[in-house]
C-alpha cells in the first residue's frame, strides 16, 4: 500500500513536469516564430539603410556585405546636391499637411450639418455621400485629369491638393464620432446665445479630438504616399512628391542602388517618425476604413 | 434651437455644408458620371469627342490584351490573398498572446504597412536582383541559383505576390487583432473546463467566432488587390512581355500613355461592375449574419 502511494505520487510528479517541459517547450516555440517574423519584417528595412551607406562598388559584390566596410554619407549628399530630394521632401510635406488640415476642416463642417441640423433631403444626401465610397479612384481618375487640364491646373500644387480635400471616409467618420457628443452639452451654450459656429469651434470639436487626429494621421499618410495621382498631374519635376521623384530617380540611377535606397531612406523616415509617435492612431485609421492607402 | 428662424438656420446649413458639397460634387459626383458619359465615346483629349455607343464595350470583350489584364489581375489575387490572411491570421494570433515585446512585434509587423508602395517596391526591385540581391543570395544555400526574377515571364508575378503579401501582413493582422479582442474569454474558460487543446480551441471557439471578421478582410482585400497597381508599375511596369499587366495598369497604358480616354473608361467601370458585384455580396451576406 505504501509503495503504491509513492509510485502513484511519482507518475503524478513526471506528468506534471512532462507538462511544463512542453509549455517551456510552446513558449520558445512561439517566441522563436514571433522573432523569424519580425526578422523577415525589418531586414528589407535594414538591407535598405545599409545599401544607402555603400559606394557603388561595394553593392556590387557577392556574397552581399551587410555592414559596409566604408560606410559613407556620399550617396545622400548626391541624391540632395545633384538631385532634388529634399525638394521633393518640402512639396510632400507641404501637399500633406496642406491636404491633411483642409480635409479636417471641410469634412468637420459636413459632418456638423449632417450631425446637427435640420434640413430638408439631409439623410438621403448622406447616403448618397456614402454610396460613392466604393467608386474605384480609377473610375473617377480619367475625368478627374481633364477636369484638372481645363481648369490649366495641370503642374501645380492644387491639382495635387485640391482634388483630395473632399474624401466621403472623413465626413462619414466625424460625423459618427459626433453623434456620440450628448446634446445637452450644446443646448445650454444655445440658452447663453452661442450660435452653431461657436458651438462646432468651441464645444464639438474639443470633443472630437481622438477621431480628429486618427483622421488626420490618416489622411496624412495617404497624400504622403500616394503615387497614382501625381504621376497622372504632374510633368514637371519642380513639383513632384516623394513617391514620384523616387520613380524618376529609378529612371536617372536605374542600377545605382546606393544612390536609391539613399533616395527611398530620405522618404520613408519622416511618415516612420509620424508612426512611431501617433502608433495609435495609424491603427484605429487603418482598422475602421479598411483602407490601406 | 430657441429663437431660432428658418432663414438664419438656411444660412448656417449653406456654411457649414456648402464648401464640402461643392467639391463633392466637382471632384467625386461629376467625374464619376463623366465618366460613364466617356466610356461610349472615342476621344484622345484633342480632336472633337466622338460618340460610339457600346462599341468600346464590345471591343473590351474581345481584347486579347484586356482578357489578359484581368487574368493577370486574378491570378494576383489567387497567390496572394489566402497569403495574406494565413500569415496575417497567425500573427495576429501569436501576439493576441501575452507575449513580452508585444509592443514591438507588432510594430515591426506594421512597418511596411505606414511605407509607400513605391519605396516598398524599390526595396524589393533590389531585393530581387539576379546578380547582387538578398534574396537570391539565400536561395543559393539551398542550391537554387540564377533566378531572374523580375525579367522571367513566370517569376515576376510571384515576385509582386511576395512583396505584396509582405507588405499587407501587418494591415490583416491588426483588423484580425480586432475582431479575436472581440470573442469573450468565457468562452475559452469553458472550453479549459472541458479540457479541450488549444487546437481544439481554436477550430471551435477561434475561428467560427471570428467567421465575420474574415469575411470582411477578405471582402476588402479582394477589393483592394483588383486595384492593384503601384508596386508592378515600379516593379515590371507590367512587363516582361506583358507577363504582370493587370487591370489598372491597362487602364492607366490606355488613358495616359494612348491617350484612349473613351476605351480607358470603359475599362475603369468594368473594373467598378467587378467591385460593385463583391460589394452587393458583402453586404447580402452580412444581413444574414446580422439576423
Amino acid at each position: 500500500m505504501g509503495m503504491n502511494t509513492v509510485t502513484k505520487h511519482s507518475t503524478v510528479l513526471q506528468k506534471d513536469y512532462q507538462l511544463t517541459s512542453f509549455r517551456i517547450f510552446k513558449k520558445g516555440l512561439l517566441y522563436i516564430v514571433l522573432i523569424l517574423g519580425a526578422i523577415a519584417m525589418l531586414l528589407p528595412f535594414l538591407w535598405m539603410i545599409s545599401t544607402s551607406l555603400k559606394n557603388q562598388g561595394a553593392t556590387m559584390v557577392f556574397p552581399p556585405q551587410f555592414f559596409p566596410d566604408h560606410a559613407t554619407f556620399q550617396n545622400y549628399k548626391d541624391v540632395t546636391g545633384a538631385f532634388p530630394m529634399l525638394h521633393f521632401l518640402g512639396n510632400s510635406l507641404l501637399v500633406a499637411i496642406l491636404t491633411t488640415f483642409g480635409q479636417l476642416l471641410l469634412s468637420s463642417m459636413a459632418a456638423y450639418a449632417f450631425a446637427r441640423m435640420q434640413f430638408w433631403g439631409r439623410d438621403k444626401l448622406f447616403l448618397f455621400y456614402l454610396a460613392t465610397m466604393m467608386v474605384p479612384a480609377q473610375v473617377t481618375m480619367i475625368p478627374q485629369f481633364i477636369l484638372m487640364k481645363n481648369f490649366g491646373w495641370l503642374d501645380t500644387y492644387q491639382a495635387l491638393i485640391v482634388p483630395g480635400l473632399f474624401g466621403v471616409f472623413g465626413t462619414f467618420l466625424l460625423r459618427q464620432a459626433f453623434l456620440s457628443i450628448p446634446k445637452e452639452l450644446e443646448e445650454a451654450a444655445f440658452m447663453d446665445g452661442a450660435n452653431h459656429f461657436s458651438i462646432f469651434w468651441r464645444v464639438i470639436m474639443p470633443l472630437s479630438k481622438p477621431t480628429l487626429a486618427t483622421l488626420g494621421i490618416f489622411s496624412f499618410m495617404q497624400s504622403w504616399n500616394n503615387y497614382l495621382w501625381p504621376l497622372i498631374v504632374i510633368n514637371d519635376k519642380s513639383f513632384a512628391t516623394l513617391p514620384l521623384g523616387l520613380s524618376l530617380l529609378q529612371g536617372r540611377w536605374e542600377t545605382n542602388w546606393n544612390m536609391m535606397m539613399a533616395g527611398v531612406v530620405i522618404s520613408v523616415l519622416p511618415i516612420l517618425a509620424v508612426y512611431l509617435f501617433a502608433q495609435k492612431y495609424f491603427i484605429q485609421g487603418m482598422t475602421m476604413s479598411g483602407m490601406k492607402e | 434651437m430657441v429663437g431660432m428662424t428658418k432663414k438664419k438656420t438656411a444660412f448656417w446649413v449653406a456654411v457649414f455644408l456648402l464648401p464640402n458639397l461643392i467639391g463633392f460634387f466637382t471632384f467625386i459626383v461629376f467625374p464619376l458620371l463623366s465618366s460613364l458619359a466617356i466610356s461610349f465615346t472615342n476621344w484622345d483629349l484633342i480632336s472633337t469627342m466622338e460618340f460610339v455607343g457600346i462599341d468600346n464595350y464590345k471591343q473590351l470583350m474581345v481584347d486579347k490584351e484586356f482578357w489578359a489584364a484581368f487574368t493577370h489581375t486574378v491570378t494576383f489575387i489567387v497567390g496572394y490573398l489566402p497569403l495574406v490572411m494565413i500569415f496575417g491570421l497567425a500573427c495576429a494570433l501569436l501576439l493576441n498572446r501575452k507575449v513580452k515585446l508585444r509592443t514591438f512585434f507588432r510594430a515591426a509587423y506594421f512597418l511596411p504597412v505606414v511605407t509607400s508602395w513605391v519605396a516598398v517596391s524599390l526595396v524589393w526591385k533590389w531585393l530581387f536582383n539576379p546578380s547582387y540581391g538578398l534574396i537570391n543570395y539565400f536561395l543559393s544555400f539551398v542550391g537554387i541559383e540564377g533566378l531572374n526574377w523580375l525579367q522571367d515571364e513566370s517569376l515576376a508575378m510571384p515576385a509582386i505576390i511576395i512583396t505584396s503579401v509582405w507588405k499587407d501582413i501587418g494591415f490583416v493582422m491588426v483588423l484580425f487583432l480586432g475582431g479575436l479582442q472581440n470573442i469573450s474569454t468565457s468562452y475559452y474558460e469553458a472550453a479549459d473546463i472541458d479540457g479541450a487543446n488549444s487546437w481544439k480551441k481554436f477550430w471551435n471557439i477561434t475561428l467560427p467566432l471570428l467567421t465575420p471578421t474574415t469575411f470582411f478582410v477578405t471582402i476588402i482585400s479582394l477589393i483592394n488587390s483588383f486595384q492593384v497597381f503601384d508596386q508592378v508599375m515600379i516593379m515590371t511596369e507590367g512587363g516582361p512581355g506583358g507577363a504582370t499587366n493587370v487591370l489598372v495598369q491597362n487602364i492607366y497604358n490606355h488613358a495616359f500613355r494612348y491617350f484612349e480616354m473613351g476605351y480607358a473608361s470603359a475599362m475603369s467601370w468594368i473594373l467598378f461592375i467587378v467591385i460593385f458585384v463583391i460589394t452587393l455580396i458583402q453586404m447580402k451576406l452580412q444581413k444574414r449574419w446580422a439576423d
